[in-house]
């Protein structure tokens, strides 16, 4: 076995695999993520753009960002993080660029992306 | 004690049972080879060889042939001693070890070449903070050491002044790494946080009891 195939089935032994529907940047999802207060556990969703996918398989992480009373908030989380509980897709966007970048200088209406027709 | 020769795959992240997202390193390690044992009766110490790596017949010298030829074993690419398996281990000539010689959330230890950096300054190579400020007529002594020490007493530089030079390429051994993880049909041990060296380097692991 090389390397690159060693690499593999370490890093396939140790994550645990979830189901989650394809995206990538110019969608808009919510992530369902679970919060510990104390002692109580409970799950806050989180909307916005996907900006970003980077990362390879066992270590994918993706950044979202939204505007939270006309500040821009971005977080990025790991695919495989124990504490999301739901990813949804709400809405496919059409971008030609894998990492819109560039959503973070446009406000208002210029900030829209298209609706993918296909 | 026990010990293992291995290669470094390359670092991961996992999370663990609380949800962290832990750092770790993926070796393969093993299967060695007892290429020779050392007793105090006739070599003054007592050790045993491990051998790890195939290597090519003809890429190996007729005596180092003959070494390990006597194990019954293929030609190997690293070969090194380990001096602290405890007296009445039972390691026999020829036996072969693979990395069930270690147990998931023990604590071992892990020898390595670190990366070399070349000839590096006192700043990166001793953690010198520079000298002063980049302004108010500072001129090309941004990175420089300093100070050597006093004048006309002692009139000397002392030993051990850290300088300018060589970096990196050592022998370093990183202590209490928690294994994570064994997958013993692969060869693969994982363990918590980083090791010495470039990925494909060569590595000692061993235990202490």
């Amino acid at each position: 076995m090389n390397q690159a195939e060693i690499m593999k089935v370490a890093q396939g032994s140790m994550i645990e695999r979830k189901e989650w529907p394809v995206f990538g940047a110019g969608d808009t999802v919510t992530v369902h993520y679970k919060i510990k207060e104390g002692n109580k556990e409970r799950i806050q969703p989180y909307q916005g753009v996907v900006i970003q996918v980077k990362g390879d398989e066992t270590v994918r992480t993706f950044t979202v960002r939204k505007i939270s009373g006309n500040i821009g908030v971005e977080r990025i989380f790991p695919i495989h993080s124990p504490f999301i509980e739901k990813i949804e897709v709400n809405r496919r966007g059409h971008v030609r660029r894998a990492r819109i970048f560039y959503l973070r200088d446009l406000r208002g209406k210029k900030a829209r992306i298209k609706e993918r027709k296909y | 004690m026990s010990g293992l020769i291995g290669k470094k795959i390359g670092m991961t992240s996992v999370f663990d049972a609380s949800g962290k997202n832990v750092p770790c390193t993926v070796i393969e390690a093993g299967p060695c080879v007892v290429t020779q044992i050392r007793t105090k009766e006739i070599d003054g110490y007592d050790a045993i060889q491990l051998a790890f790596d195939d290597k090519k017949e003809k890429h190996t010298s007729k005596a180092l042939l003959g070494h390990f030829a006597k194990a019954k074993t293929t030609p190997k690419k690293m070969v090194a001693e380990f001096t602290r398996f405890e007296p009445g281990h039972q390691k026999k000539f020829g036996d072969t070890l693979t990395c069930d010689v270690f147990i998931e959330g023990e604590f071992i230890d892990v020898v390595g070449t670190s990366k070399g950096k070349g000839f590096q300054g006192v700043v990166k190579r001793h953690g010198f903070s520079g000298v002063g400020q980049a302004t108010h007529g500072q001129h090309n002594r941004l990175r420089a050491p300093g100070s050597l020490g006093a004048s006309s007493y002692p009139s000397r530089v002392f030993k051990g002044m850290r300088m300018a030079g060589r970096m990196g390429g050592n022998r370093v051994k990183m202590i209490n790494l928690q294994v994570m993880k064994l997958i013993p049909e692969k060869n693969i041990v994982i363990v918590k946080g980083s090791v010495p060296g470039p990925n494909g380097s060569y590595l000692i692991l061993e235990r202490w009891s």
